[in-house]
């Protein structure tokens, strides 16, 4: 019988830990940015572009000056000095758009900044933004939502680094798709869509003696220290970054955006703290969006269901400056195996603000496309498309010529077929009914990337038996902060409610970006050195320290369990605890740092890392109303080992449910008229709410990957929402006969 | 927001008297009665409503529901949406006004909004809503982009080639196919006003929604006595399942006799510029078997005037199948 070890009964990782930070977010301690005030603080109000094209001829702020406590209204002439950004190697320096507000007089979207109202309250800096008049040279806007791709080289700049057009080819894939037996050749399209946090975002900037600190809504505060560095000219040491609690970000807040920059200058500028905090309407027009894509893909297969052919042409709406780049073929080359391959690219410029990471960029609009392709492609076969799937299974990344690091893809199609009960099937249109509903069924598998940004950290073993860690990464409201006391705990054994978890301030090492799904992963091995290195000193302390019950012993004699020091010979029992020996040493505590490096961007990997995973969803449908509902859901998820289940869970819920939405919600609308988003409030750009959120079945596999790091653990925040879109429109088939190829579904392509 | 003087007058007079200072009650109202603010205080943070002065009639009496004399319903104007929907002789003998409440907004907007502020509720046009667009609701003569932009929830009856802005109320439609009657304490004295005649079709004057004039303040909305054995069903459809305003809704007041429809009343949202009753749908059932051939005939006789936008062709059928639906769920309730 194995022997169970009782560090490992004890052991937080892998335990449903509720939210070391949900007290102070309940009790309404937790500081979100808008929440810090600070003496003669001063209100910022951006005035916005109203037209989308043309130039900005005259800025009338007579009357917005005269206001009652307006402090200055500023633009082109008297914003002063706002440099540039740049890329910095390896990973920082990252924005997505380069232009400093107010930098030309050319407008480029709607809702671009051409003015700044700062006042002594909100309020007289809204009545003063709200009272500058702008004359412009209008020009009829470009958004069209028919993309054509532009002429562009072969070779494009993005926002982070150039990328060839022709993506990824292998094979013959013109003569193999000619000769298929097989084919289907179809266009998906998604629409824009728009980050939706609630918490806007916002900035509180303080400019003091050449100190320029920022308290901003942010999910890279490292990455937005460097750029606001460069944009003011200032050493990085003199810009801190504070993001304690972030009300949600989805992308929309990994990089800084033309606000951040703006409070900055008024602060500057006023010699006072400057708060800016955007409206809903301005969520819509220059924080980013998720760009529009057209896909076609191609497919061609033999009669028994073999890939011998997939092509992807793919093309995005880009705004006019900015090199944002909405990678829909990440996952398409290795996904399946096929021996003739070939993902290209186009964008197609128009009068839009620049698009942004929104979850799971790229591969979230590519899987749509690619899975619903093999959904159809079942469907012209005859055959189940989750035997589809597993047939066509790759034995390794067939793109790159490496193995997956842990892929478990037919688990996960196996599990959840079973969960599901898919088994149970009829695929003919309509042909399943339950109490008068007709229900539609499909499925579609997923995938996310699983890579590591460079991390630091520190670690503090104290002589009160408390532990601090501390990092500058930030918690976006997925779990950060619980994650980080979980591994220092099981490292330093001491219990969750004596570790304290610092992050969210550019003043701790140097942690990574909340993105790409890749926090969690970066920060393990960084805590793990840094918790290994406090141990060593805690070592070194119990050796020298006079009366130490381990004096003139050597390190190596000497292990650490459980929060306690013990003689590897006398076992744990004979223990002391790291607080005796601080105390013992007059030492307020020892500390350790850990740093690793990234992996993304490597370019000669020995393994392709991934999570995988798949949904099954059942929709009803009650064509004599034409109402559509998503019914039940059953996830899987590959995602290595789960450190907290409850908010890994928390994590794929909500991202399946933000899937709901995109299946048959969302969208951003462009007035043809005037370029503006149109619908650009809550109400009017829907998302899912409770009633439409079925319960929804998640399970993990749990497969450590050790590839990624030691506790094997990869990224969950983004594969949530990848391929539940597809799952929903075959679903929509299955039930209607309908097939919609441009998302959302509405009720107007249903009622036929 | 623009600046705005807040007084609380003491009784109806002096709220009357104060409104009667104003230029006009419809769009550009330099005075402004404010109840629940659901609809009045969204629309000043985006500029859209400017009044000056605006008079609090929370604390006035009007929050009272009352059976009548006749056996009818009084409910007063600042009546909380939720205590209405709640109000056990409306969920008994009115369902059709309980359960058309109950589909609107949220919990929260239901607690703070009133009757009189629902029966002035503003369309949610997103032009309307923004002063960067022109609008000839908002800004009389400067056009209508909705025509030929973004109109997909828009109406397709009684709009004009001025404004095809819907009107957004749930609870209008039930009360429309109630026949409700709202009265009104004006300078001039009482009016009652037949729910039918209160709101007006856009015409060349979108500005102008309903006939109140300056200085008149809505006490309270009569409902008239239960029809006995009434069939009532109040079908609302949209894109999600809750918190939405309809693409299409429809309110049925029915009685059957002997397999044979014996009265109708039907009345949509959703789709028209007013709260839509539709004596169309009416005719065509009334003295017909209660059968679904019937029920769809009454839904074509009742979209027969539809016009379309660019967006919205779908609301057609979508409003028939609700309207047929919605009779065959009452005929069988």
């Amino acid at each position: 019988m194995t022997r169970i070890s009782e560090a490992s009964i004890t052991s937080p990782i892998g335990r449903d830990t509720p939210r070391v930070d949900g007290p102070r977010k309940v009790s309404g301690l937790a500081q979100y940015t808008s929440d810090f005030h600070f003496p003669g603080m001063l209100y910022a109000i951006p005035v916005e572009a109203t037209i989308a094209n043309g130039r900005l001829l005259k800025l009338d702020t007579s009357a917005s000056e005269k206001m009652p406590g307006v402090r200055a209204i500023l633009h082109r002439e008297n914003i002063g000095l706002i440099f540039r950004s740049t890329f910095e190697a390896p990973f920082g320096g990252i924005s997505v758009e380069r232009r400093p507000p107010f930098e030309d007089d050319v407008i480029r979207y709607y809702g671009q900044y051409i003015a700044l109202a700062v006042a002594d309250t909100f309020e007289s800096a809204k009545a003063a933004a709200d009272a500058v008049r702008a004359t412009y040279a209008k020009e009829k806007p470009n958004v069209d939502t028919h993309l054509v791709a532009d002429e562009d080289p072969d070779v494009v700049m993005t926002t982070y680094g150039p990328a060839e057009r022709l993506q990824s080819q292998r094979g013959e894939v013109e003569n193999a798709f000619a000769n298929a037996p097989v084919k289907l050749d179809q266009t998906y399209v998604t629409p824009a869509e728009t980050h939706n946090p609630l918490e806007t975002h916002a900035t509180t900037a303080i400019w003091e003696d050449s100190t320029l600190t920022l308290y901003e809504s942010s999910q890279g505060v490292v990455n937005l220290r460097g750029v606001l560095a460069q944009m003011f000219g200032l050493p990085k040491e003199n810009v801190r970054v504070i993001t304690q609690f972030v009300g949600s970000g989805f992308g929309g807040k990994l990089w800084p955006w033309s606000h951040c920059p703006l409070a900055a200058a008024a602060a500057r500028q006023l010699s006072k703290p400057v708060k800016l905090v955007l409206s809903r309407r301005m969520m819509f027009q220059s924080v980013g969006h998720r760009p529009l894509t057209q896909q076609r893909m191609r497919l061609g297969a033999t009669r028994d269901g073999k890939l011998v052919s997939l092509q992807q042409d793919y093309i995005y709406h880009k705004s006019i400056l900015d090199p944002y780049h909405e990678d829909c073929g990440e996952a398409t080359a290795f996904q399946y195996s096929v021996p003739n391959l070939r993902v290209t690219f186009g964008r197609a410029k128009r009068n839009v603000g620049a698009g942004a990471d929104m979850r799971g960029p790229g591969r979230v609009p590519g899987l749509y496309a690619t899975e619903s392709a093999m959904n159809e492609l079942a469907d012209q076969l005859k055959m189940d498309p989750v035997k589809l799937r597993i047939l066509n299974e790759p034995k390794i990344d067939e793109s790159k010529g490496i193995p997956f690091s842990s892929r478990h893809l037919v688990e996960c199609f196996e599990l959840g077929a079973q969960k599901f009960n898919w088994s149970s099937r009829t695929p003919e249109v309509a042909s399943m009914k339950r109490d008068g509903l007709t229900l539609g069924w499909g499925m579609a598998g997923c995938s996310w990337m699983a890579e590591r940004f460079a991390a630091a950290a520190s670690l503090h073993l104290r002589d009160d038996g408390t532990v601090r860690i501390a990092c500058a990464t930030q918690d976006i409201g997925t779990g950060t902060y619980t994650i980080l006391a979980q591994l220092a705990s099981e490292k330093t054994g001491a219990p969750l409610e004596k570790i304290e978890v610092s992050l969210g301030d550019t003043a701790l090492p140097e942690g990574p970006t909340s993105g790409g799904s890749m926090a969690t992963a970066s920060v393990i091995p960084a805590v793990l050195a840094a918790a290994d290195g406090a141990i060593s000193a805690l070592l070194s302390v119990a050796v020298t320290t006079p009366g130490s019950p381990f004096e003139n012993r050597k390190p190596d004699d000497l292990a650490f369990q459980d929060g306690r020091v013990f003689v590897k010979q006398d076992g744990l029992n004979k223990g002391v605890a790291f607080s005796d020996l601080l105390r013992r040493a007059n030492l307020r505590l020892v500390s350790g740092s850990g740093s690793s490096p990234m992996s993304l961007g490597n370019p000669k990997p020995k393994f392709s890392m991934h999570s995988f995973g798949c949904h099954f969803v059942e929709v009803t449908w009650q064509p004599e109303i034409a109402r559509l509902r998503v019914n039940r859901m059953v996830t899987v998820i590959d995602a290595g080992r789960i450190i907290n289940p409850l908010t890994g869970r928390n994590q794929i819920v909500g991202g399946v449910v933000m899937g709901i939405g995109m299946a048959l919600l969302e969208h951003t609308t462009y007035d043809p008229q005037n370029g503006a988003p149109i619908n650009s409030s809550m109400a009017d750009y829907i998302v899912a709410v409770n009633a439409d959120v079925p319960p929804i079945e998640v399970h993990f596999l749990d497969y450590p990957d050790k590839e990624i790091n030691k506790i094997g653990a990869r990224g969950i925040g983004e594969i949530g929402l990848a391929g539940v879109a597809p799952a929903i429109t075959a679903a929509v088939h299955h039930a209607t006969g309908v097939r919609v190829r441009e998302l959302p579904v509405k009720i107007e392509d249903l009622l036929v | 927001m623009h600046t705005f003087e807040f007084s609380r007058p003491a009784d109806q007079a002096a709220a009357i008297a104060g409104a009667s200072q104003a230029k006009t009650a419809q769009q550009g109202a330099d005075v402004r009665f404010i109840a629940g603010g659901t609809t009045l205080i969204d629309l000043m943070k985006l500029n859209v409503e400017t009044p000056g002065r605006v008079l609090d009639v929370n604390r006035l009496p009007l929050d009272k529901i009352e059976v009548t004399s006749d056996g009818g319903l009084k409910i007063g104007a600042t009546v909380r949406n939720s205590d209405l929907a709640n109000h056990p002789v409306v969920q008994r003998d009115y369902a059709v006004l309980s359960q058309a409440i109950l589909s609107g907004a949220s919990a929260q907007l239901r607690n703070m909004a009133t009757t009189a502020g629902n029966l002035l509720q503003r369309t949610r046009c997103m032009y309307f809503r923004d002063t960067a667009m022109p609008c000839n609701k908002r800004e009389p003569g400067t056009g209508c982009p909705a025509i030929t932009g973004s109109n997909r929830m828009l109406a397709i009856l009684g709009t004009s080639e001025h404004c095809i802005a819907t009107n957004p109320s749930d609870m209008c439609v039930a009360m429309a196919a109630l026949e409700a009657t709202i009265h009104v304490q004006g300078q001039k004295g009482l009016r009652a006003i037949p729910i039918g005649d209160f709101h007006l079709l856009p015409g060349r004057t979108p500005n102008r929604e309903t006939v109140l004039e300056p200085g008149d303040l809505i006490t309270h909305v009569t409902l008239p006595r239960p029809i006995a054995g009434s069939k009532q069903v109040y079908l609302k459809l949209r894109d999600r399942a809750s918190y939405e305003f309809a693409l299409a809704s429809a309110a049925i007041v029915m009685t059957i006799a002997a397999g044979k429809v014996k009265l109708a009343r039907i009345a949509m949202g959703g789709v028209g510029t007013k709260p839509w009753r539709s004596p169309e749908a009416e005719a065509a059932l009334v003295g017909k078997p209660a059968d679904a051939v019937n029920f769809r005939k009454a839904a074509e006789a009742a979209l027969r005037e539809a016009k379309p936008q660019s967006e919205n062709k779908f609301k057609i059928e979508l409003a028939k199948r609700c309207l047929t639906h919605a009779l065959n769920m009452a005929s069988m309730s």
